[in-house]
């Protein structure tokens, strides 16, 4: 809602000094969000006055038409004389009154104005176009004025170039101030100031010879005005008064029953619509839609209408959407000036309707035919519906004054019975609610001061105004109570809390994960969700691989995203080769957040009851419709791990560091993690390890597959793991039991083993530490080589053996022993030799 | 050795004379001095204390003394014998530093070497910034809690006091989720707020409860400089007898203390929502201009559009509707709800100019923030 400030002051008598800022912050600490103070004409600067074309000198020989004019400024410019101007437009004649900037004036630019020499002649000044006045958008040439002005008038006062416009943001509980009159009430509360309400005019009662209207569906509407002028003159403009407030309200004026219609609108929030009456056949019928009925709106569009729409029809069937737009067939024809005769043509008769619309029955309309309006958004928000009659009598009032029109003396007022609403609320409650004391007479006053009618002590009974259906429990009426004394007023007082449980261990988990790779070096990201077909292919997912299973979006942002991740690969790889193509080369990222996992059977949420909780079967019900979501960490590595420098060489990231990245997750809950060689895409085949706990695969890790890497434009040899946190949580954090540590010395021994080079040092490693028994106190694996040594298809692996009693000092034949138990047991389980034996 | 002889003369023997002995005393101290280092130090210990140096010599000497003359030869003797042993150690001790040091010397390297042989790596401030809020909170008692990104309609809109004709349920963008068939009566969003978190909070458990619940939010907004479609609010819930507006502006002011600092004025403005009741909007003062470029065109400030608020976040006692619809008694229970921007606290907090750096993972970016904010 646009609020020029000279607006506003014709209902409040504001303070003379106040600003537009200032009243905007009235307004803001009573909780209208004004979101600019616009200054309109704030670097204008005159002279800037009416003139009256005397003469026009058509030049030729120029690209463009030029005229030679001269003006008449009255004593604007000091001599009287007449004004030589060279003008580029040709919409005037001799005898218009134009606008006339005089030399050392300042148009919105700034654009200072000077006597120059142009065409060949002396141009003194500018004639201007509305545009160049700031008064919009406008640029169908030069402004011509109303005939009876007289020359040498301030037009920045005439034309009233010079204001403030407050730009408010309107909450939708607040339709009210999507008027002047609403606004208006807010800063009269806000400055403790009378109101003088647009909306108090005398109206004729009803009567049974207005405009026959018939409402079938009074729950849709529960009134409905209607009146009748006739004898509009089709050639009457809209003052300029009257556009000039449309045109700072951000309404273009159209016609003048149009601008008519938008004014009242703006001054009392009233949506009202204008009929041809010529053009209406028969009674006027509120009714829903027929299934299959079309309508022609006002745009033009045909449109089809649902059962659920409410129209206004006659006897040709739809003439209107009911609060939203009306219809083609029956709207008022723009006049159009015959040339010849000079003559206006157009519509003379016109059917006001002012009338109140169901909100919900109204949004719905304009949400399914994606048409909001400046009617829709206010019968959504709420019409005082005992406006309707006030401002059907302003739109007639105002079409007598300026189109000369005549008042029928019919008024159709079709009213449904209304209940009272009357809000019972203790008188302390706006006390209780913000925790401090305002007492009775307060909370009287200001609930008086917003509309109500309050009667009552201890409890009070309250009535709140027609225009504010917001007003519905007490607790709307604190609100209004605690607001409009400032929440600057109320005291800030801490909430007495019971001792917490602090973090969960889930919680504290995460954030371990989150220190632990980035101490170990890894940078973490957050890649939006979002995914489309062409990530899966990119990691050359199978077609039917679970992961291709999707959420997916009725809206997505970008229709080659249309689902949500199901794993967090894909982002994590796009963050990666964003930064390889911004020159960070060496990298290590991570990120930790959920994936979106459908359900096996897809169901769709009930919608529950709000008037209670909802039962435990009903809340199942609600979350089976959910997605499993689990939390996932996965890492992605490129280019080196340790960079050479004057240390020596460096390290290339590889298979290995995903491997460890998932450890080092998994210590962050003190377990371990086993590693086993599998297949899975998007990973290398013979580099992938599938990660265990407790037997259980919680996630995978490994050196992209090559064809990945190259489909997605990855650095070579880029690794990745992703792991899943709720999985590998599943049982908790493992409780550590505090070791003996033996003061004993340590034995340690040395082995060579060649295996298989297909068996895993994992199975070796295992078979080693079984075998060794209770004396092993570490393992160590320090080389391994494959070749001629080792032998065809065969590895080395060298393992490092410490042995330790928690009671004596080992002997070396206790050591040896150990080792050779340790030894034969890799032989019998994996084939293992000792190497030179 | 020649035997005592009772007789004997001990001035006779030529090596106990005391000016030999002084002299033999002298040339040990000479020749210590003399050593240049601890091989040259190590001969002149040979040569003056060891078995065959003068003074071991002349000590030999005494044992053939008549008694009453080898006392005095004895203390003479010893007492040069404690002078040589005591210059020995001194220059011992002298050569040994000396060496120390020049080895020291020699194994000086250049410690402004730089070294990133270990990398480097940071948690996002987002991350951060969000654990600061939780231990603020927990700290005061509050629990964290959380819900799902993908929510049950009504939970994120009807629970919440906005039914499905809500205007303010079209204000907010929402991107839905497909339903089995394909249509969008899913009855399944991706949350817009985190909201919904505060209704399963007390379906959960009956008051008091008091928690806080940080997470990812989303709306139908292109990414810009100010906005992301993905960003993320932490959501705080107070529900207990006798919870009142005044809690929450207390708890939003110390919030703010610990966050930001207390220098900057909060501004409490009354909003709507359909959830809380009453509803304010809190503003920070403009960290940059603190308000000086309102009204000021010659001095613009671009962190608050000149309007020298920073909007904080949104917040109000809770709208009794909303205890109703998750079972907790309105009668007996009150609460305050707040919802804070995140990326907006992150912005003003740390001088971020653009959201899109908090999204697109430029490590460039979020390696300077490290592990805590």
């Amino acid at each position: 809602m646009r609020v020029p400030l000279s607006w506003l002051r014709e209902y409040v008598d504001l303070p003379a000094g106040e600003t537009g800022r200032d009243v905007a912050a009235r307004l803001v600490r009573a909780g209208l969000e004004v979101e600019t103070v616009e200054q309109l004409g704030g670097d204008l600067k005159g002279p800037l006055v009416v003139g009256e074309v005397l003469s026009i000198e058509e030049l030729s020989g120029f690209k463009k038409p030029i005229r030679h004019c001269f003006v008449n400024v009255g004593d604007a410019n000091g001599t009287g004389e007449p004004q030589e101007i060279v003008c580029g437009a040709t919409n005037f004649q001799v005898g218009d009154k134009v606008v006339v900037v005089l030399p050392g004036a300042v148009l919105p630019g700034p654009f200072p104005i000077a006597a120059r020499q142009t065409y060949g002649h002396t141009s003194a000044g500018m004639i201007c176009s509305a545009r160049e006045l700031g008064m919009g958008d406008d640029h169908n040439g030069i402004l011509v004025l109303e005939s009876h002005l007289e020359p040498g008038t301030d037009a920045i006062e005439l034309l009233q170039l010079v204001d403030e416009v407050l730009d408010i943001a309107v909450t939708p509980d607040r339709g009210y101030c999507l008027s002047m009159r609403g606004v208006a009430r807010e800063a009269a509360a806000a400055y403790g100031l009378p109101l003088a309400d647009p909306a108090l005019l005398d109206v004729p009662p009803a009567n049974a010879f207005g405009y026959p209207v018939k409402v079938a569906d009074p729950a849709g509407c529960d009134r409905f005005v209607a009146r009748t002028v006739t004898g509009v003159d089709p050639a009457a403009k809209s003052p300029i008064w009257l556009q000039r407030r449309l045109q700072k309200s951000g309404i273009r004026p159209v016609s003048l029953t149009v601008d008519i219609t938008n004014y009242v609108m703006l001054e009392v929030g009233q949506p009202l619509h204008a009929y041809d009456r010529g053009r209406v056949q028969g009674t006027i019928l509120v009714r829903r839609a027929e299934e299959g009925e079309t309508l022609t709106t006002l745009d033009g569009i045909k449109r089809k209408l649902s059962a659920e729409d409410l129209l206004i029809c006659d006897d040709s069937g739809p003439i209107g959407l009911a609060g939203v737009m009306g219809g083609a067939t029956t709207e008022i024809i723009d006049p159009v000036l015959d040339p010849e005769t000079g003559e206006v043509t157009g519509s003379t008769e016109v059917v006001i309707e002012a009338a109140h619309f169901d909100p919900i029955s109204v949004a719905r309309t304009a949400k399914r035919h994606k048409l909001p309006s400046e009617a829709s958004k206010r019968f959504e928000r709420g019409v005082d519906p005992e406006a309707a009659r006030a401002a059907a009598q302003r739109a007639v009032d105002l079409l007598v004054l300026i189109a000369a029109g005549t008042a029928e003396a019919g008024v159709t007022d079709i009213a449904a019975p209304r209940p009272m609403r009357t809000i019972a609320i203790g008188a302390d409650l706006p006390d209780r609610v913000a925790g401090t004391e305002y007492g009775r007479e307060t909370v009287t006053r200001r609930l008086q001061e917003i509309g109500c009618s309050v009667v009552g002590a201890d409890v009070l009974e309250v009535t709140p105004p027609s225009w504010r259906p917001d007003l519905t429990d007490p607790y709307d009426l604190a609100e209004e109570v605690i607001r409009l004394e400032g929440y600057d007023n109320v005291p800030a007082r801490m909430p007495n809390v019971p001792p917490g449980r602090g973090l969960t261990e889930a919680q504290r988990f995460h954030r371990r994960v989150g220190i632990a790779l980035a101490g170990a070096g890894y940078v973490e990201i957050n890649a939006y969700p979002f995914i489309g077909e062409a990530a899966f292919d990119g990691l050359g997912l199978e077609k039917d691989d679970e992961r291709r299973r999707t959420v997916k979006l009725v809206n997505p942002l970008n229709d080659e995203e249309p689902a949500l991740r199901t794993t967090l690969l894909p982002g994590l790889l796009g963050a990666l080769r964003r930064n390889v193509g911004r020159g960070n080369t060496d990298l290590a990222l991570f990120e930790t957040g959920t994936v979106f996992l459908p359900k096996a059977e897809l169901t769709v949420a009930p919608r529950l009851s709000v008037e209670r909780r909802p039962t435990e079967q009903e809340l199942a019900e609600l979350n089976a419709a959910l997605p499993d979501q689990p939390r996932r960490v996965a890492v992605a590595l490129a280019g080196e791990r340790q960079p050479s420098g004057w240390w020596g060489k460096g390290v290339p990231s590889g298979w290995a560091d995903a491997v460890e990245a998932a450890r080092t997750v998994a210590r962050a809950a003190n377990l371990e993690l086993t590693v086993r060689q599998a297949q899975r895409a998007p990973w290398h085949p013979g580099r992938c390890a599938e990660l265990l706990v407790d037997g259980r695969v919680v996630g995978h890790a490994g050196e992209l597959h090559p064809r990945v890497v190259k489909a997605l434009h990855l650095p070579e040899r880029t690794s990745a793991m992703e792991i899943d946190l709720d999985l590998l949580l599943a049982d908790g954090v493992r409780k550590v039991s505090g070791p003996a540590v033996s003061a004993y010395p340590v034995a340690t021994q040395d082995v060579a083993l060649i295996v298989g080079s297909e068996v895993p040092a994992a199975e070796v490693e295992a078979a080693l530490r079984e075998g060794a028994g209770a004396l092993l106190e570490s393992i160590r694996l320090f080389d391994v080589f494959t070749g001629e040594q080792a032998g065809e298809g065969k590895k080395s692996l060298a393992y490092s053996l410490r042995f330790r009693a928690a009671d004596r000092t080992l002997t070396a034949d206790e050591a040896s022993a150990a080792r050779e138990s340790a030894v034969a047991a890799a032989a019998e389980r994996t084939g293992a030799v000792l190497r030179g034996a | 050795m020649s035997a005592p002889n009772k007789s004997y003369d001990p001035v006779e023997v030529e090596a106990l004379k005391p000016e030999v002995v002084e002299q033999a005393r002298d040339e040990a101290f000479a020749a210590f001095a003399a050593a240049a280092d601890l091989d040259a130090l190590k001969q002149a210990k040979v040569a003056h204390t060891g078995d065959r140096s003068p003074l071991a010599l002349a000590n030999r000497e005494i044992g053939a003394l008549p008694p009453h003359a080898k006392a005095a030869a004895g203390k003479l003797i010893g007492q040069a014998r404690g002078a040589v042993n005591q210059a020995l150690a001194r220059r011992q001790t002298e050569l040994e530093a000396e060496r120390d040091a020049r080895v020291l010397v020699e194994e000086a390297v250049d410690v402004t070497l730089p070294y990133d042989r270990a990398p480097r790596g940071a948690r996002h401030p987002l991350t951060t910034m969000a654990e600061r809020i939780e231990d603020t909170f927990v700290a005061m008692g509050y629990e964290v809690a959380s819900g799902p990104e993908v929510e049950a309609e009504w939970l994120n809109f009807d629970a919440l006091n906005l039914h499905p004709d809500h205007p303010a349920r079209s204000m907010q963008d929402t991107f839905f989720v497909q339903a089995p068939d394909g249509s969008a009566d899913s009855g399944v969003v991706l949350r817009t707020q985190t909201s919904p978190v505060q209704i399963r909070t007390m379906l959960d458990r009956q008051p008091p409860l008091y928690a806080v619940s940080p997470g990812r939010v989303y709306r139908t907004d292109e990414l810009d400089a100010t906005h992301t479609p993905v960003f993320r609010q932490v959501e705080g819930l107070a529900v207990d007898e006798g919870i009142t507006f005044a809690d929450l502006k207390g708890t939003i002011e110390v919030l703010v203390e610990k966050l930001i600092g207390g220098h900057l004025e909060l501004r409490w403005r009354p909003s709507y929502f359909p959830f809380t009741e009453p509803s304010a909007e809190v503003d920070l003062q403009c960290f940059v201009c603190r308000g000086e470029s309102v009204g000021n065109p010659d001095r613009p400030c671009r962190t608050c559009s000149s309007e020298g608020w920073i909007e904080l976040g949104g917040c109000g006692v809770v709208n009794p509707r909303v205890l109703v619809a998750a079972g907790v008694d309105p009668n007996r229970y009150s609460g305050f709800a707040f919802g804070l921007g995140l990326e907006r606290i992150l912005m003003n907090r740390h001088n971020v100019a653009d959201m899109r750096d908090m999204v697109e993972g430029d490590v460039r970016f979020t390696l300077p923030f490290g592990m805590e904010i």
